[in-house]
């Protein structure tokens, strides 16, 4: 293929809209005689509702109603009707089904007014009487009663291999070592929001937060008993994610359950602290018993992991999965056990159990190497998989070792003295710090259409989201590049319910498995307009294949002589062209199956921690990205950017923090949930190496949203260990536990 | 939203009288944290008084020698003011440490001084505490208290006074002028705010029918040798775990006065001038800086969480009079 817009660092084509607000979010949507709902939150984390009285609310003028369950309709109440494309293996939470109460800040009404002030005032007038339970919310007083569920929300740990137990005792080297980080929740800057428009007859537009608008229709559809064409599901854009939207949020099923009562078009949106009410990336304590030879090789590894879940449903991530995609040891013991508490079940967030499983890994795999005696990069090196070691499969493409190359050689790694405390500049210690990691390189089922108009513009469609990614840009760049197109005829459409069939924006699969089927429904188009232009007089096309043929700068042109071509304008112009019309449903080759599929890091940070009063600086970062193809360097370099950022504040700052007493997070709003700001970010260099990989999927794109947070971490953690010859085992690392 | 009345002040005894006619009244200023706290229900005032109008917005020398801060100065006129950063340099830091460029731009001097508490509990109405609603307990005791106090505290409050500005205000000893309906007073800036005791509901000694006028700093300004050191959970846009105004006055190497305040450890600004006066006449060594920094800390109570803050604010007591004494050997 003759790339002439894959690979450019094509500006964001929604970026003029967001800059000058004319992209609307789902809480900017309106409608005629718009009304507000405002959600009353549980005060205590378990119990039961003894009464609840809204008569002080509703004495108000222009509070519409006030929803509870004691008034709320009779729905179809099996837990069937309330699982989504993200649910885990269990009861989902229904709003409002009963007076029970199963985490703090539970939705237990909703008030509906003229105006959000007046509902939100109202909202304070709800009297509710409870009556308590004692709760469960501590997690380290809990972890003794730990199991292993029925069924893990998506594969189960591996089975282990070799003898572990044995090759553990018999390791001339081996540490046991625990490592903890604590309960973060996402934070996007927009909160989640659902605006349900009330049109005639009953038919509802609704307006949402999410990451997948067929699993919110879906969704609505299955709780309210309705047609799946009566639920139409729009989102244009969203200001990020991270995993929140993955799953549709109980203020979606409020507003429609008062649209559907009021017969009148509600929003309802979250408050900051109310952001805190849902899902969360789970706590996770982490047990290694590792076991190497005196010369680094290593002999024996053991991961167990311990993760936060709720009552209700067993959620799980692939948090021991790591050691065996990134090191090669011939004896592993791996398990995943959960820990229930009186909390909302936790939710996917940005590279779940990657960022906390290699966390852990590469902190302990640290203190082994520092153990051992060797250079962390040189120890990695020593232990490099050439094999996906849980499936025991060839990788589809590994281009680690170019990463710890480029990467080490930009930050300086060979200058960096080896012991711990051996770096300093007036009070500062300095540490160099490194960890490498991967995160899974998928493709799904998704399907395309591509409608090639008579006036030469192209419109291309499927139903996912761009949470910020560049999901717009990227798949433009796709589509011109497989027709040959300027980026300007090109318009790609999303998040609407009613487009062609789309996975969930999450993953990092959106670019392999969306931008396939791009890719695949423009072949299609193109091979219609190659039929075309061979019934055209003289055509030097006529007698070629559709692969002898390149689509570039607006025509068609034979591979092997591109001077001879036939302009698409000149097909679209020849008369009686009424456009070309084209669906896709793409499934992922089977072949693909027989590979380990993976993007692959490597990170290099500085510290600079204050010897005495224990601040911690992080100075520079390199991150070195094995990624597939780069389909935008700008917006891939974004991706990373935020990925690293996020790495800083999962290792300093970001931890939900539970008040035991109250069963409550405490913290909740951004005062004190801290995120960085831009003081805390200092140089952060982004490298890609050259990757090809025809297997992975047939754009050759690895994904980028979720392998870029995963190092860093336990890179910062690893630094600071080496600037102050401390191990801080939990995260974040605040000054307390580095001074 | 819940309703109030709004009304504009004309001058200040027109603002004095309408706030002592209406018990729940308050003035209005910035109102970069009274809005917050009456869109959560903490506060929940009957009427706000516009003072924004009043000619409280200039920065003048004093009689004495000293400069004369209007309350309705923003923060960052008067962190950038000429005579400011030249004599009192130590202010303009602190008061640059503190929240953001945006925030500064809208909040005053005199509303700087009568922010409230960030304790987690205070902001949650669905928790007890003693500072929202007497009586109701205090969570933060037996709960989550990283960010809280360790000196000063009682059995009914552990809140933190969260202002930078003051603590430099109360290292350099300003007085605030006040007026009332009997006229005006002013109060030392040490003696302005209280500690919780039994009246943890209770911030300040001002009186619900007083306004701040000005706030006055005295001739003597530190200027040679200063430092605001601010430590906390981030660098920028957050309150501080443990903060220190240090200032010393020398007379080669030896001190001739020193002043010494903390943020972030107690109900206010933190003063211990008897610790202090450990350094007068002293050398300047680091041996006699740990001596003053384990007086001036003597009495602190941990919570738990924040335990650690003792030994930090030691520490950052140290280092803030090592770098105010560093200043001379810079120029």
């Amino acid at each position: 293929m003759i790339t002439n817009q894959i690979g450019k660092p094509a500006n964001r084509v929604d970026g003029r809209a967001k800059v000058t607000g004319e992209a609307k979010y789902a809480a900017e949507f309106s409608a005629p005689d718009l009304t507000y709902g405002f959600v009353v939150s549980s005060a205590i984390a378990k119990g039961r509702i003894k009464s609840i009285d809204a008569s002080q609310a509703l004495q108000l003028d222009g509070v519409l109603q006030v929803f509870t369950h004691e008034n709320r309709p009779g729905y179809i109440w099996g837990d069937k009707n309330y699982q989504d494309k993200d649910s885990p293996p269990g009861s989902p939470f229904r709003p409002l089904y009963d007076n029970e109460v199963q985490f703090s800040m539970q939705p237990i009404a909703l008030v509906v007014a003229d105006t959000f002030e007046l509902a939100r005032y109202a909202a304070s007038l709800v009297k509710v009487e409870y009556v308590t339970q004692e709760f469960d919310t501590d997690f380290e007083a809990n972890i003794g009663k730990a199991y292993v569920p029925e069924q893990y929300k998506s594969n189960p740990p591996p089975e282990p291999w070799g003898n572990p137990d044995e090759a553990l005792a018999s390791a001339a080297v081996k540490i046991e070592t625990e490592y903890a980080h604590p309960s973060e929740h996402h934070n996007p800057m927009e909160m989640h929001a659902s605006t349900v428009v009330w049109g005639d007859g009953g038919k509802m537009t609704i307006y949402d937060k999410v990451q997948g608008v067929q699993n919110s229709q879906q969704y609505i559809a299955k709780a309210f008993a309705l047609p799946m064409e009566e639920v139409h599901v729009i989102s244009p854009f969203v200001g990020g994610a991270f995993g929140s939207g993955l799953r549709p949020q109980y203020q979606l099923f409020l507003a429609v359950l008062a649209a559907r009562e009021l017969k009148r078009s509600v929003r309802v949106v979250l408050t900051r602290q109310q952001m805190f009410s849902f899902g969360h990336r789970p706590k996770t304590v982490q047990r290694f018993a590792l076991g190497a030879s005196t010369d680094g090789k290593l002999e024996a590894v053991m991961h167990d992991a311990f993760a936060e879940t709720s009552k209700f449903e067993d959620y799980s991530e692939n948090v021991v999965i790591w050691p065996g995609v990134l090191y090669h040891c011939d004896n592993v013991k791996v398990s995943h056990k959960l820990v229930a508490l009186d909390v909302y079940t936790p939710l996917d967030m940005r590279a779940p159990g990657g960022a906390t499983g290699i966390y852990a890994l590469e902190c302990a795999m640290d203190e082994l190497a520092y153990k051992v005696g060797m250079d962390p990069l040189e120890f990695r090196l020593k232990n490099y998989s050439e094999r996906d070691q849980n499936e025991d499969k060839p990788f589809s493409s590994k281009e680690l070792r170019e990463c710890y190359r480029q990467g080490a050689e930009k930050f300086g790694w060979n200058k960096r003295s080896k012991e711990p405390r051996s770096m300093r500049e007036g009070h500062n210690l300095i540490g160099w710090g490194m960890a490498h990691g991967a995160w899974e390189a998928t493709q799904k089922p998704a399907a395309a259409k591509a409608v090639l108009s008579a006036d030469g513009k192209l419109t291309v469609s499927c139903a996912t989201a761009d949470i910020g990614t560049g999901t717009y840009t990227v798949m433009t760049q796709i589509a011109a590049d497989t027709l040959g197109m300027p980026l300007e005829d090109v318009t790609f459409k999303l998040g609407d319910s009613s487009l062609p069939m789309s996975p969930l924006e999450g993953g990092s699969w959106t670019v392999s498995s969306v931008g396939s089927a791009v890719k695949a429904v423009c072949d299609k188009v193109g091979e219609k307009l190659l039929k075309l232009a061979q019934q055209m007089p003289g055509s030097p096309l006529a007698s070629v294949t559709f692969k002898d043929i390149i689509f570039a700068d607006g025509q068609i042109k034979l591979k092997n002589n591109p001077a001879q071509g036939v302009a698409v304008t000149d097909i679209i112009n020849q008369g009686g062209f009424e456009g070309i019309e084209e669906d896709v449903s793409n499934e992922p080759d089977k072949g693909q199956s027989n590979y380990g599929r993976y993007a692959h890091s490597a990170v290099f940070v500085e510290v600079k921690v204050d010897e005495d009063l224990g601040t911690v600086k992080v100075t520079r970062v390199v991150s070195a990205i094995a990624g597939g193809r780069i389909m935008n360097p700008k917006t891939a370099k974004s991706q990373i950017l935020g990925g690293v950022v996020w790495g800083i504040g999962m290792a300093m700052e970001e931890e939900t923090v539970m008040d035991n007493n109250l069963g409550r997070f405490m913290n909740h709003d951004l005062d004190k949930y801290h995120v960085p700001v831009n003081a805390d970010v200092h140089d952060i260099d982004v490298i890609f190496v050259e990757e090809n990989d025809d297997i992975v999927n047939p754009i050759g794109a690895k994904g980028l949203g979720e392998i870029g947070i995963v190092s860093v971490a336990p890179a910062i953690a690893n630094a600071v260990f080496h600037a102050t010859g401390k191990r801080v085992r939990d995260l974040p690392i605040t000054l307390d536990k580095a001074m | 939203m819940r309703s109030f009345n709004y009304t504009r002040a004309e001058d200040v005894g027109n603002a004095v009288s309408q706030v002592a006619a209406d018990k729940g009244a308050k003035f209005i200023a910035g109102g970069t944290n009274l809005l917050d706290l009456m869109k959560i229900q903490v506060m929940r005032p009957s009427r706000l008084v516009d003072i924004t109008r009043l000619a409280l917005d200039t920065i003048e020398e004093t009689d004495d020698g000293g400069l004369r801060l209007g309350a309705l100065v923003t923060n960052s006129d008067t962190a950038y003011h000429e005579q400011v950063e030249k004599r009192y340099p130590l202010l303009s830091h602190a008061i640059l440490a503190g929240a953001t460029a945006q925030l500064r731009n809208m909040a005053t001097d005199g509303g700087n001084l009568l922010q409230r508490t960030r304790c987690y509990y205070f902001y949650d109405t669905d928790t007890p505490c003693n500072k929202r609603e007497p009586g109701t307990g205090c969570s933060a005791i037996q709960g989550y208290n990283r960010d809280l106090a360790i000196l000063g505290t009682s059995e009914h409050c552990i809140a933190t006074h969260p202002s930078d500005m003051a603590v430099a205000l109360a290292a350099l000893e300003a007085t605030v002028r006040v007026t009332g309906p009997n006229g005006e007073r002013t109060i030392p800036l040490s003696e302005f705010h209280r500690l919780p005791g039994n009246t943890p509901h209770i911030d300040s000694n001002l009186g619900d029918d007083e306004i701040i006028t000005a706030i006055d700093l005295p001739a003597k300004g530190f200027a040679d040798h200063y430092t605001y050191i601010k430590l906390r959970d981030r660098a920028s846009y957050a309150f501080a775990l443990v903060s220190v105004a240090a200032a010393l006055d020398m007379e080669g190497d030896t001190i001739k006065e020193a002043r010494i305040a903390l943020g972030g450890v107690a109900h206010k600004p933190w003063r211990k001038p008897e610790a202090e006066a450990l350094l007068n006449g002293r050398q300047a060594t680091r041996e006699n800086f740990r001596k003053v920094a384990e007086a001036y800390i003597e009495g602190a109570k941990g919570y738990g969480d924040n335990d650690f803050k003792i030994e930090l604010a030691k520490r950052a007591i140290v280092r803030a009079l090592e770098q105010a004494l560093e200043m001379e050997e810079k120029s």
